[in-house]
């Protein structure tokens, strides 16, 4: 199969060979598990039990929200002692919402029953997905649901199951498809039938032919009709776009989705998980995670969701001098700013950090415009200026040089001989301009609503004059005819036909006389207004006293 | 003599044609409304708070536009309108008014719901109708299109609403700018130097 490449990129040390040795484990149980509702990209699920509640093993625990959002599910059984804000793996530091789980020890399963694919309807397969809390494993937690619905039009020629794994010390993926290669492919070509795909393709790079070899001999053993291909190892390979473009030559820009293009891509460890769900009923509810660096032993384990990363650190003996945790790579991963915060279903990589395990970045010099960092940018972009625009804060400039298409990958970061921290320029260049225009929208819809609610006043005040000048014209018609009213009923039809004619105005005929709006009448308005601020003073404080009585009586 | 009459009929026929093409341009492609009072809107905050001094804040953009009201009397916006309305309208930056209020972070009203007795008063001062509630029934805001114009907090009788400020979620939160290490270059004044070097 011919590949392709792209430009830049650039070859770190691997530093893979340490975690890939022993096999995953199994984490032992612990006695708490902290489960975010948030956990992938879109909507926040809402909590489905309560506290105190007693829940199963892939108990569904919160339902998605809408259609980009995925459920989130107890990792085991036992007893929910708290919904509540809960400090998360999240470079901000922040607390969201989080239910508390408290292991009875017997991790006992809710009913499993496997999915009926041939009877399903194509929408069918999508809502169970979403409510097994299927999403992205590779790191971007996006719900796969949403990414197996085609545009209408659109056809996917190319499926593409990315196990590239170019991130240094990070080998989850594969030593998943070492174990569980038939898996993997099964899930390859369960999704490549959802998405009714023309070829699947499984990317990997070519320092993993443990895993290649695994999962040629599951294919054979499958007879799977999809190929495996294996890439050259460059790093960032395994950036979705990045492995398009080595696979099909097709680039996909910033702004556009890949099944424009007739691609969509999927991590291994997603068709994995998507496969058990369906074929045993399995919710997601686990997750492979490295652990590496700073340890006695590196590795990688299956990790229930929700497991405190303190808890699981220590299984890996960390190194005694060990001041905090990366989560992620090297590259792309953060620095997490709490222990105690737990495994999410983004977590596939934890390292351990400890002094001299990376070298200390040297302080920041001027840009020197050596043009290294472009020539490196695997996206095309040109790093320096966007670094110029973010550093001054000129926002719109950074939309001609397309911000937005950088993915972050810190190549850039890698090369620049003045070690400037340019991925944190752009990224914080990209929450100010989402911040603004999520900023813009609220204005402009509170302007829609206020202008919406001025013209509301106008039509009413408008109404209200029309009513009032035809219940006067009809009144003045009717002491016309008062005399020959007294010969017959009809003058009372005119008000009785218009049921709107504000009552109070005909109960007081000397003030309806002469056509006065409500609205204009300033005293009448302001004194109408002060009584009824009066009483409900008036009647507020006796409610208050009452209160007070009240409180007083059970206090005392 | 016949030339000069010719030169003087084509500059005239000239002229006659471009006058009427740009009368028709003008009909043509006439702007509708104000672009700048629509573009002075679009900057300012939209919480419709008065405390500028005008009543919501496209009559305030008005005002800027007519040269009637100065830049910098919107709290809300705080300095980084200012900011924006000095470079769009070629204007000179000045820090904001006192007298208009202060800039706070960005902040919604809470009713307190076991207090309210469902007089109504702060859904009719409400400018972007957010509260829902009905007379004799108890009131609520609707947090997400609540401006924090507190308009509603005076007119409240049993002062059950309050401001609360708005929290940072992992969603809304923004990455510091990298922190840039000054590179300090020491000024001597110059007097000083002259004097060192007579004495």
């Amino acid at each position: 199969m011919k590949l392709f490449s792209f430009k830049g990129g650039i070859k770190p040390d691997p530093n893979k060979t340490q975690s890939t040795v022993l096999p995953i484990a199994q984490a032992p149980l612990t006695s708490r598990y902290i489960v975010p509702l948030h956990q992938s990209v879109g909507g926040t699920p809402r909590p489905t039990v309560q506290v105190g509640e007693r829940v199963l093993k892939g108990q569904r625990i919160g339902e998605a929200d809408g259609w980009i959002s995925a459920a989130v599910h107890a990792p085991t059984s036992g007893t929910v002692v708290e919904i509540g804000p809960h400090i998360i793996p999240h470079p901000s530091g922040l607390a969201t919402d989080c239910v508390v789980i408290e292991a009875d020890g017997r991790d006992a399963w809710i009913e499993r029953t496997p999915f009926d694919l041939d009877q399903a309807e194509p929408d069918a397969v999508r809502d169970y997905l979403r409510d097994m809390g299927i999403v992205g494993l590779g790191g971007a937690v996006f719900p796969s649901h949403v990414k197996l619905s085609v545009p209408r039009g659109k056809q996917v020629e190319q499926l593409i199951i990315n196990g590239a794994e170019c991130e240094p010390f990070i080998t989850c993926d594969d030593r998943l498809m070492r174990e569980q290669a038939t898996e993997v492919v099964q899930g390859s070509l369960l999704f490549g039938r959802l998405l009714n795909a023309g070829k699947v393709l499984i990317g990997i790079e070519d320092n993993k032919p443990e895993a290649i070899a695994a999962l040629k001999e599951a294919q054979q053993q499958l007879e799977a009709p999809l190929e495996i291909v294996t890439v050259p190892t460059i790093y960032p390979t395994g950036g979705a776009k990045e492995l398009i473009r080595v696979l099909t030559g097709k680039e996909v820009p910033g702004s556009r989705r890949s099944t424009d293009f007739g691609v969509q891509v999927f991590n291994v460890a997603t068709v994995q998980s998507a496969w058990r769900a369906i074929t045993y009923g399995e919710p997601l509810i686990s997750r492979i995670v490295t652990i590496s660096g700073a340890v006695g032993e590196a590795r990688n384990w299956s990790v229930p969701i929700g497991m405190p990363i303190n808890v699981l650190v220590k299984l890996a003996q960390p190194r005694t001098d060990m001041d905090g945790v990366i989560m992620g790579g090297p590259m792309m991963g953060f620095r997490i700013p709490a222990t105690a915060a737990p495994v999410i279903k983004a977590t596939n990589s934890l390292i351990v950090h400890a002094p001299g395990l990376f070298p200390p970045k040297p302080a920041e010099l001027p840009c020197i415009r050596c043009g290294s960092c472009a020539q490196a940018c695997p996206q095309e972009l040109q790093p320096f200026e966007l670094y110029w625009w973010s550093r001054s804060a000129k926002f719109e400039k950074l939309e001609n040089y397309k911000l937005f298409d950088c993915i972050e990958c810190g190549c850039c970061d890698f090369v620049c001989p003045s070690h400037i921290p340019l991925v944190n320029y752009f990224r914080f260049a990209k929450s100010e301009i989402l911040a603004e225009q999520r900023e813009q929208q609220i204005a402009d819809a509170a302007r829609e609503r206020h202008e919406f609610r001025q013209e509301r006043a106008e039509r009413e005040k408008r109404e209200k004059a029309e009513r009032l000048a035809k219940a006067n014209a009809a009144r003045k018609a009717e002491g016309k005819d008062l005399s020959a009213a007294a010969l017959s009923p009809s003058p009372k039809t005119a008000p009785a036909n218009d049921p709107d004619a504000a009552p109070d105005i005909s109960s007081h005929p000397d003030q309806a006389s002469t056509p006065i709006s409500m609205d204009n009448h300033p005293v009448l308005d302001a004194t109408a207004k002060q009584a009824a601020i009066l009483a409900a003073t008036e009647r507020a404080r006796l409610k208050r006293e009452k209160h007070a009585g009240k409180s007083r009586d059970t206090t005392h | 003599m016949d030339g000069i009459l010719y030169a003087i009929a084509i500059m005239a026929l000239g002229g006659v044609v471009l006058g009427a093409l740009l009368g028709y341009a003008s009909t043509r492609f006439k702007v509708e409304g104000d672009p700048l009072v629509d573009k002075i809107d679009s900057i300012l905050p939209q919480t419709q708070c008065g405390q500028c001094g005008f009543p919501g804040c496209r009559p305030y953009a008005e005002a800027i536009a007519k040269d009637e009201a100065d830049i910098n009397q919107c709290p809300p916006g705080g300095d980084e309108n200012i900011h924006k309305l000095a470079e769009l309208l070629g204007k000179e930056y000045k820090p904001l008014s006192e007298e208009h209020g202060i800039e706070k972070p960005k902040q919604v009203a809470i009713i307190d719901e076991k207090v309210c007795i469902g007089c109504t008063l702060c859904i009719q001062a409400c400018p972007v109708d957010a509260i829902i509630g009905a007379a004799k029934q108890m009131h609520t805001i609707a947090e997400d299109l609540c401006t924090g114009c507190e308009l509603c907090i005076p007119p409240c009788p049993v002062e059950c609403i309050h401001m609360v400020t708005v929290v940072d979620t992992p969603d809304t939160w923004k990455w510091q700018k990298p922190g840039t290490a000054s590179r300090v270059i020491p000024i001597i004044p110059v007097m000083a130097t002259i004097q060192s070097e007579h004495a």
